[in-house]
């Protein structure tokens, strides 16, 4: 599913070159539940930008279902992002002033189809996510962080997406609520959905099945629960 | 399908953020509404006064006795003694393309009615006086020239001067007035036209000129010959023909020591022209400062939104939407708004324009040019502003354009 091969990132700021990955490569099978994990700073959320199509590299390559990430054009990446991944963000990034619905519907802009099917599906993946019905048409701003991340969930699903990606997820929730979100992935796991995710907590990545380690922009360590693989880079 | 999705997201999208699509609106209502209610002010003062000018009589040369003047538009009669009634029958016969002359001997005089009393114009003329300028009666007849000939002692009243004289709207057609000791009878009421011109012709009294001459004034001379030019074309010629006759007639050389002036009507409504004119233009200067200010505040509206929704714009492209379909939404948006706000604004400007000229005096004409430029301006200004900015955030990647402060 994911093939990456010494992937780097380097920005640069006037005179200053700051190296945030320094080259990275692994991969991930369809199914898996992957959590990255590492302090701040450590490169764990740009190497997710990269992974989701949001960002490129500097250099290395991205094999994402067998495509070559770093050669598709702005609207093949566009293409990609919309039929291929799902990415649930820690700021959640709803619509403001724009009801839930409207909000899950959003990816399907543009497509072709009914607004009638639209609205079929956002519900679909909204119960899907845990949404109570009676919430449906609140507004964005109306919702708690736990409600919006719902929605947010259910927005990353509407394509029926190959791999869900989360941004720290939980971030900005309370540990009740975050518990409830990451129970709702465990869920879309159980049904077969490749989720990678990354965070900075222990607890969280302890939901997951791999928990990959990430420091100064470099792999620490690959442990997956039940086999135990180091890698050590 | 892409189109009608385009066009629901715009309506979503305005919706969402009525506060903020209203006052973008708003400067551009404001800003076309004001340039159209200007210079509809300007251009109905310039189309009032012309018309009040043409009123008094169309193609239309004055000859006064006395020295030469430069489109003088006062009034009175010169010092001088020299034109005569034998100077306008010449004119009339001699000269081509002349409708018709009038020439006028007119006094200030005390006049009396029953009971009440007046000072007015004393206006002694002959029958064509009506066609050269412009008179038409409510009531009665005008001079005729069997009244010249026998230097009847008959009168037409202008309407203020029987207002005054008889009460308003009477009807004052055969009753006596006296001037100068001498009665005429009150054959004829004119129309009111309204005070214009170097004398007001509604506050007149019209008498045949030979009963003027006789009765009233005990001149030999006219002081003014009126000249109605068959057409606008020719009244250049006619004009310089009358100068050479007249000169010839008085037996002058020289014709900067003419012992009379000609004024021509179009000269009047050439210089009354550049005096509205130049208002109009300070009107239009003022509507275009207010066009400027609405067109800074579209921008600034437009730039601020454009700036907050860049997070909005990161996410868009984030769930996979292309680029183009982004860009066309946000043009669509802005096409939308100025627009909308646009045909606001030409409405709000002629309900505005209309209401001056129903409210007040203050006659208006609502001008096509001055609606297009505002609405082109308007329409310009929020596009270019609305469009753009989105189009450049557009082109961040997503990640740039979500971490967007």
């Amino acid at each position: 599913m994911i093939q990456c091969k010494d992937l780097k990132k380097i920005y640069v700021n006037g005179d200053v070159e700051t190296a945030a990955l320094k080259g990275i490569t692994f991969s991930i099978a369809k199914g898996e539940f992957v959590a990255i994990i590492g302090p701040s700073g450590s490169g764990k959320s740009t190497l997710m930008h990269i992974l989701g199509a949001l960002d490129s590299p500097t250099s290395g390559t991205y094999l994402l279902d067998g495509k070559e990430v770093s050669k598709l054009d702005d609207n093949e990446l566009s293409d990609l992002r919309r039929e291929k991944i799902g990415f649930v963000f820690q700021a959640f990034n709803l619509l403001p002033r724009t009801t839930v619905l409207r909000n899950v519907m959003l990816p399907l802009l543009y497509s072709q189809t009914s607004e009638k099917e639209r609205e079929e599906r956002a519900r679909k993946c909204l119960v899907y996510a845990g949404m109570e019905e009676s919430k449906f048409f609140n507004l964005s701003n109306q919702l708690s962080g736990g409600q919006m991340q719902r929605v947010a969930i259910a927005r990353s699903l509407i394509n029926n997406p190959a791999i869900i990606f989360a941004d720290e997820p939980t971030g900005n929730l309370d540990t009740k609520t975050s518990h409830v979100v990451m129970e709702a992935f465990q869920q879309l796991h159980q049904q077969g959905h490749t989720i990678i995710l990354i965070t900075h907590e222990t607890e969280i990545a302890n939901f997951a099945n791999r928990v990959i380690t990430i420091r100064d922009g470099a792999i620490e360590s690959d442990i997956r629960k039940q086999q135990t693989i180091t890698n050590n880079q | 399908m892409i189109a009608t999705d385009i066009l629901k997201e715009t309506f979503w999208s305005l919706s969402a953020n009525k506060v903020r699509s209203g006052l973008t609106m708003l400067g551009i209502v404001i800003g076309i509404a004001s340039v159209i209610t200007m210079v509809s002010i300007g251009q109905g003062a310039q189309a009032s006064i012309s018309t009040s000018i043409q009123s008094i009589g169309s193609n239309l040369i004055i000859v006064r006795p006395g020295a030469q003047r430069s489109a003088g538009i006062s009034g009175g009669a010169g010092s001088n003694t020299t034109l005569t009634l034998d100077d306008a029958s010449a004119i009339k016969s001699e000269i081509q393309n002349v409708q018709a002359v009038a020439p006028e001997d007119s006094k200030r005089a005390q006049v009396t009615a029953k009971g009440t009393n007046t000072n007015t114009q004393i206006v002694g003329t002959v029958a064509d006086y009506a066609i050269v300028r412009s008179v038409t009666l409510e009531a009665g007849t005008f001079i005729t020239d069997q009244n010249l000939k026998s230097s009847a002692k008959v009168a037409v009243l202008g309407s203020t001067t029987r207002d005054d004289l008889f009460g308003t709207g009477a009807n004052p057609i055969g009753q006596i007035i006296r001037i100068k000791n001498v009665d005429f009878d009150v054959i004829g009421v004119t129309i009111a036209k309204g005070g214009s011109g170097p004398t007001n012709s509604d506050d007149s009294i019209y008498i045949p000129i030979t009963s003027a001459q006789h009765f009233i004034t005990g001149d030999t001379f006219v002081t003014t010959i009126n000249v109605a030019a068959t057409d606008q074309n020719s009244m250049v010629a006619v004009q310089s023909q009358i100068s050479e006759l007249l000169l010839k007639r008085h037996n002058i050389v020289d014709p900067l020591q003419a012992d009379f002036s000609l004024m021509n009507q179009a000269d009047i409504i050439a210089t009354a022209s550049s005096i509205t004119g130049t208002f109009t233009m300070l009107l239009a200067s003022i509507a275009g400062i207010s066009l400027l200010v609405g067109g800074i505040g579209i921008m600034n509206m437009m730039l601020t939104t454009v700036t907050e929704r860049t997070r909005e714009i990161g996410l868009r492209k984030a769930v996979g939407i292309r680029k183009i379909y982004i860009n066309l939404q946000f043009l669509s948006e802005a096409v939308a708004l100025t627009f909308l706000g646009g045909f606001v604004g030409v409405a709000l400007g002629w309900g505005a324009s209309l209401a001056v000229t129903r409210f007040t005096s203050v006659a208006t004409q609502i001008s096509l040019s001055s609606v297009l430029l505002a609405f082109g301006v308007s329409a310009g200004v929020g596009i270019l502003f609305g469009f753009y900015p989105a189009r450049r955030a557009a082109n961040l990647s997503p990640m740039e354009a979500l971490r967007y402060e």
